[in-house]
């Protein structure tokens, strides 16, 4: 699914140049679960967000699904973005003044899907998120866990076949982590690729496919057999 | 990959209601704008129908002839005042008369003399005329008659004074009847003007009016100051002009010493003064509008920096920059839309305050106008959110994710 080349990414701090990813190769197979670690500043997250087609490399070449998507254009990144990934963040970037229900919403009305195809559409997500009592609550009225349920059916809402967590739990308690792992892995076993940004070992060694970056570089990529574990 | 109109609405006004102080400042300042446009111009055009109506009230086709000639073209306003090379005389007045295609004429001469009445004495304005000139200008009688009906030259001692010179002279008295010295004659007071008796340049309340060849006598001239022609019809004006210029340049000796101008060449002139005028202070007021617009650009950037992590979301949720683009416009000719209705509604508020306050002065904002205010108020709104849209959709979206 995922085919990434010699992907090199620079960046220039002031005078010095940075390279925040140094030569990534990386293959991803539809349906895989895969954790990235590495300590602050390896370059998970530029890594995390070049898949995600919000950032562009400075050399190297990315085929996702196939199709080369190193130097598309605006329009289309954007379009691939809105119907292929799903992103969730630490911060869960709810917007504060919509409801749950309409930021659930919002990328089908980016991508000018009619209201009576939406309506049922939120409501199945809400349902699946179990948020039905707080559909109509703003995010200050929401706790943590609920934000990023509601972050995830956002994500999910346009049936995206790669979901994209950078840290997902950051902002969340012990209890509260470990539900938004659970559904994620659900919505992994249902099919969907999932690659999640974390620090967190214990989360990390989760996934059925560990990378670990450091500097830039990806230090170690291992398969381990799905562990079952809590 | 576009979103309907109904959800950019919805979308816009959270936005809108989410920052209230920022959306209520833009508002204010659009509002404001559009007021003085449509309040500005309802000034101009006001005094512009104001003074229409003043110098409609003078009187309907007319033509005044007054003495003097000068070789400008147009209506030189020096020309108005006239210095006088030859008498225009009541045998001059007399004569047009002839022409069939004048119904009524009025010779006129000014002065100001000592009116006494029983130890009470003022200096009042005199204006000599005829019968036909209470028709003429359309004055009425509040009391008694006008001047009598009689020939050019006769010298009545009679007068028709106005109601401010009754109450100075006569007090409680009564007027009617009474003998009143004018100069070094007497004058039996036969007519008191009514209260319609204003018009441009003479106040008719405060003056004494009597036969004009009496006021000749009084001021011991042979010579008119004005001479006022009514007309039978409109399409007549031109020609009994150029009718009254040939005869009076006949018995002139052949030579051209009067000026003739029609109260249509003088209404043409203000109207077209006081319509530039309006357009002017309209255009001033327009500068309100660039200023609301700049205001928008500024708050409007302010806003993408407020919301840079929110129009990064948007990225990551599929957003194109052209999507964006069309977002943050649609907010500001939202904003710009609804200041322009707040600013409409206020404009009216306040022209309707005006015309309270001043009933004489008509002053309705011409629908020009306020369709100008509307559809300037929109393009400022548009132009300056083009600036910070655009540097809206060229956030990094990473970038922007983190608030930077």
């Amino acid at each position: 699914m995922i085919e990434l080349k010699n992907i090199h990414r620079d960046f220039l701090v002031g005078e010095q140049k940075v390279h925040a990813l140094d030569n990534i190769n990386l293959s991803i197979e539809a349906g895989e679960y895969i954790s990235i670690m590495g300590p602050s500043g390896s370059g998970k997250s530029t890594l995390l967000n070049l898949i995600g087609l919000l950032d562009s490399a400075t050399a190297g070449s990315y085929f996702l699904n196939r199709q080369d998507v190193t130097s598309l254009p605006d329009v289309q990144r954007a379009a691939t973005r809105s119907k292929t990934i799903g992103f969730i963040f630490q911060a869960f970037h709810l917007i504060p003044r919509l409801t749950a229900a309409e930021n659930i919403e919002l990328p089908l009305i980016l991508a000018g899907t009619e209201p009576v195809q939406r309506r049922p559409l939120v409501d199945k997500a809400v349902a699946a998120m179990n948020l039905a009592d707080r559909a109509h609550h703003t995010p200050d009225q929401l706790s943590g866990g609920q934000r990023q349920r509601v972050a995830i059916a956002r994500a999910t809402i346009m049936q995206p076949k790669l979901l994209l967590a950078d840290e997902p739990t950051g902002n969340l308690d012990q209890k509260s982590g470990q539900e938004v792992i659970n559904i994620i892995e659900q919505l992994n076993q249902q099919g969907i690729t999932v690659i999640v940004v974390t620090h967190d070992s214990t989360i990390g060694q989760r996934a059925t496919r560990q990378i670990q970056m450091v500097d830039g570089r990806i230090k170690s990529d291992q398969c381990s057999a799905p562990t079952g574990v809590n | 990959m576009a979103t309907s109109l109904t959800d950019m609405v919805r979308f816009s006004w959270t936005a809108l209601t989410g920052y209230p102080a920022r959306t209520i400042l833009m508002l204010t300042a659009m509002a404001i704008g559009v007021a003085s446009v449509i309040m500005l111009t309802a000034l101009g055009e006001g005094a512009r129908r104001y003074v229409t109506a003043e110098f409609s009230s003078l009187g309907t086709n007319l033509v005044i002839v007054f003495p003097g000639y000068s070789e400008t073209s147009g209506l030189n306003p020096i020309a108005m005042v006239g210095t006088t090379p030859r008498d225009l005389t009541l045998e001059d007045a007399q004569a047009l008369t002839q022409n069939s295609n004048i119904r009524r004429i009025a010779p006129i001469n000014i002065g100001s003399v000592a009116a006494s009445f029983q130890g009470r004495s003022r200096e009042v304005p005199i204006l000599g005329g005829n019968a036909d000139l209470l028709e003429i200008r359309h004055w009425q009688i509040a009391q008694g008659q006008f001047l009598p009906a009689s020939d050019l030259d006769r010298a009545l001692p009679v007068c028709v004074i106005g109601r401010k010179i009754r109450d100075e002279l006569f007090a409680a008295q009564p007027a009617l009847g009474q003998w009143i010295r004018l100069g070094d004659r007497r004058f039996r007071v036969i007519g008191i003007m009514g209260s319609e008796g204003r018009s441009i340049g003479v106040d008719v309340q405060d003056t004494i009016i009597i036969p004009v060849a009496s006021a000749q006598q009084l001021f011991n001239t042979p010579s008119l100051f004005r001479i006022l022609v009514e007309v039978n019809t409109r399409s007549a004006i031109e020609s009994v002009k150029q009718a009254i210029i040939e005869l009076l340049k006949e018995r002139h000796q052949g030579k051209r010493d009067v000026t003739v101008i029609t109260q249509d060449a003088v209404l043409l002139t203000f109207d077209r003064i006081l319509g530039a005028l309006t357009y002017a202070i309209g255009g001033i007021a327009a500068i309100s509008l660039a200023v609301a617009g700049i205001l928008i650009m500024n708050v409007m950037l302010i806003a993408v920096s407020q919301r840079t992590a929110e129009i990064g979301l948007l990225k990551a949720l599929g957003a194109a920059q052209r999507q964006i683009v069309s977002l943050i416009l649609f907010e500001a000719m939202m904003l710009s839309a609804f200041g322009a209705v707040i600013g409409l509604l206020l404009g009216e508020l306040g022209c309707f305050a005006i015309r309270q306050a001043f009933p004489n002065l008509p002053a309705y904002a011409p629908i020009w106008a306020v369709l100008t205010a509307i559809a300037v108020s929109l393009l400022a709104g548009f132009i300056f959110s083009l600036l910070p849209a655009r540097q809206a959709a060229r956030l990094d979206p990473v970038l922007a994710l983190r608030g930077k």
